[in-house]
């Protein structure tokens, strides 16, 4: 049996095998009614932006946009506690609080999925001045959509990491919609590179059905920015289904989709790896179907784990030994007890 | 003990802040080279050099933001948005990303950052650089928040923000900076989150904050003269906020009136004003009343600019109709 190494083509088919698996068992867990709610964005079509997380490091930071299940995992999620999350239940990344839209992890340096559009880009410029500082040598990237492409802080942020020479990537994955909205509906030009480029970034586009391309471009990339050369990506991709569970995608025609799901990343690997005789079927097979088993355990881990006590509602909004919100009961409780006394 | 300004004390906050903590940053418009639009942190780059002291472009939804990041990775940052009437531009990242953070991510990551800012009216600077906008900072969960009234405290509560573990905007008072007065850098007015009796009375209880207590101030003095005795609470810490000293003050006094110079609908002093009235009901002879600007955009003109805003005189007359029924001339 081969043991699949921890980097190279093989392990970064593997990788997106598992993402591909996880977006699958999120969807079943919403069909279970076993999610919080339907605001469930799944990254199938865009699991290439492994090439770029495989090319980051250990202490390296990031943040992503509500698509963020394939990034997150790319950098080391745990499935179980992610699922969790995405169930909200107490075991979860964020203890329930968060949900898919907002799972976060100090330890592996997901500085959170955020829910506004372009909402977390400009954080990883101040991990950059904290890493610039200090001259660690760690670099922040920022996650996001095509859409956040017509987001203001998105250029103030481009703006200052170039002015400030932060060890920063911002990486668009563009799967051509934002919601309902194809990009050429939403952007006057599409040259997203040439924007970034204009900020006096290094920026390239690469071909989202070919996760070794991606890998290619951000691997020089990642090291020019650790360099203090901040550089954008733009991951060209598909979004293969609809913009959250609800969306049944009316805005498209099957014929486009069918295209677009041709531009199939973990097809294309699977092709490549046996053509170029890196692989055989029956491994690739097993590592499939090894994902399948992982992630049915982490589809039956979220539905069996336990709901957070309704006391946790109050736990968090500030630090730990700080004052923290007074629950409404407490105050009723107060004013009518007076109201007794009189 | 020294007499300085309310400017020279927070800039003295912030040089014993950055010397106290290598992690203390500053970034905002204008705070290096140009010393702040108010002159706050003049010298400061020269002092700490600029990667401490960060000139930003005019971008306030990524100085904040930055500053966010900057603070959930090691930093300390305190960025200043040059005035409070920016914030609409910022109001993303300062209420869905700072305030939210922690507790979205289960309590992980937490935002230890000091957002400074100004506001108030009093130099014509008209509707878009006057505003009193605490309550958006106080209606938003997760952002603690003080507006300090004095030279000690404008010190003190800068030094106590930056050992916070939370988000805090601090919102100080551009018609305050060249106020003069006693600054003990060993003794806070107060602990954090507790108000501070500024006077003492028995006959009422004027509630207020930043540049409005010396304006109650100055009517309890002529209150007095009159025979009515003024107590005169200054909140300071609007989050946290000890209620306790507030409701005791209420009770014993059975007449309260919340002072603000923020637009009264919608304001802080509504929502004291409401607390007051639940928790005092059957001690309070009058309605806990409030005054505050008017619910107009700030004019240019001196003129109307201060009539919109409550006055001494305002608080004085208004303070003597609540114990004494007598209306004044101009409520007739």
């Amino acid at each position: 049996m081969t043991v699949v190494s921890n980097t190279g083509p093989l392990a970064r088919y593997r990788m997106m095998r598992r993402i591909r698996s996880f977006e699958e068992r999120v969807g079943e867990l919403f069909l279970k009614g076993g999610s919080a709610g339907s605001m469930l964005h799944l990254s199938i079509g865009e699991e290439a932006v492994v090439g770029l997380t495989d090319a980051m490091r250990d202490g390296d930071s990031f943040t992503t946009h509500h698509r963020g299940h394939g990034v997150f995992l790319g950098r080391g999620a745990d499935p179980n506690r992610m699922m969790a999350e995405i169930a909200g239940k107490q075991d979860g990344y964020c203890r329930g609080k968060g949900g898919s839209m907002h799972i976060a992890d100090r330890a592996l340096g997901h500085l959170g999925a955020n829910a506004i559009v372009g909402g977390g880009i400009s954080h990883v410029i101040g991990a950059g001045l904290t890493y610039r500082n200090r001259g660690t040598g760690q670099i922040s990237v920022a996650f996001f959509g095509d859409g956040a492409m017509s987001q203001g802080i998105l250029y103030e942020s481009m703006n200052m990491a170039a002015l400030w020479q932060l060890p920063v990537i911002f990486c668009c994955i563009n799967n051509q919609y934002g919601m309902g909205t194809r990009v050429d509906r939403s952007a006057g030009s599409r040259d997203f590179p040439a924007r970034a480029a204009a900020f006096g970034l290094n920026a390239a586009r690469a071909d989202g059905a070919e996760v070794e391309t991606v890998h290619d471009t951000a691997r020089a990339m990642v090291s020019a920015a650790r360099e203090g050369r901040p550089g954008f990506l733009e991951i060209d991709a598909y979004r293969f289904f609809g913009h959250a569970r609800m969306d049944k995608s009316p805005y498209r025609t099957p014929e486009e989709e069918a295209e677009g799901r041709q531009r199939d990343p973990l097809a294309r690997a699977r092709a490549r790896l046996l053509a170029e005789g890196a692989a055989e079927a029956a491994e690739l097979d097993r590592i499939d179907a090894a994902a399948g088993t992982e992630m049915d355990g982490a589809l039956d881990h979220a539905l069996a784990a336990p709901a957070p006590a309704l006391s946790t509602m109050f736990q968090d909004v500030y630090a730990p030994g700080t004052p923290a919100p007074r629950p409404q009961a407490d105050r009723l409780r107060a004013v009518l007890a007076e109201e007794a006394r009189a | 003990m020294t007499e300085t300004t309310y400017r020279e004390a927070i800039r003295q906050a912030l040089i014993d802040g950055m010397e106290a903590d290598a992690d203390v940053i500053l970034m905002g418009e204008e705070v290096g080279l140009y010393g702040g639009a108010y002159g706050v942190t003049k010298g400061l780059i020269d002092m700490f050099g600029a990667s401490r002291v960060i000139d930003t472009p005019i971008s306030e939804p990524a100085i904040i933001g930055a500053a966010i990041g900057a603070a959930m990775t090691g930093l300390r940052p305190v960025a200043e948005l040059m005035y409070v009437d920016f914030a609409g531009m910022a109001m993303d990242q300062i209420a869905n990303q700072a305030a939210k953070s922690r507790y979205m991510f289960g309590g992980q990551i937490g935002v230890p950052m000091v957002l400074r800012t100004q506001g108030g009216t009093g130099r014509s600077a008209a509707a878009q650089h006057s505003q009193s906008l605490e309550a958006w900072m106080l209606h938003t969960p997760g952002l603690r928040l003080v507006m300090p009234g004095t030279v000690n405290d404008a010190y003190h509560l800068l030094r106590q923000a930056l050992r916070q573990p939370d988000p805090v905007v601090v919102i100080e008072h551009k018609g305050l900076y060249t106020m003069k007065g006693q600054l003990d850098v060993a003794t806070p007015d107060g602990a954090w989150g507790q108000p501070v009796t500024r006077r003492t009375g028995r006959d009422l209880v004027i509630l207020t904050y930043s540049r409005m207590l010396h304006e109650s101030l100055a009517a309890a003095d002529r209150l007095a003269q009159a025979g009515v005795e003024a107590e005169v609470i200054d909140l300071r810490c609007l989050n946290p906020l000890d209620e306790a000293p507030l409701i005791e003050a209420v009770r014993r006094t059975g007449r309260a009136m919340v002072v603000t110079e923020a637009a009264v609908t919608g304001s802080v002093a509504s929502d004291i004003a409401a607390r007051l009235g639940e928790s005092c009901f059957d001690w309070l002879e009058e309605p806990v009343l409030r005054l505050g600007g008017e619910d107009i955009p700030i004019p240019v003109s001196p003129a109307l600019e201060k009539g919109s805003i409550p006055s001494a005189d305002l608080v004085h007359d208004t303070a003597l109709w609540l114990v004494t029924r007598k209306a004044p001339p101009w409520a007739a």
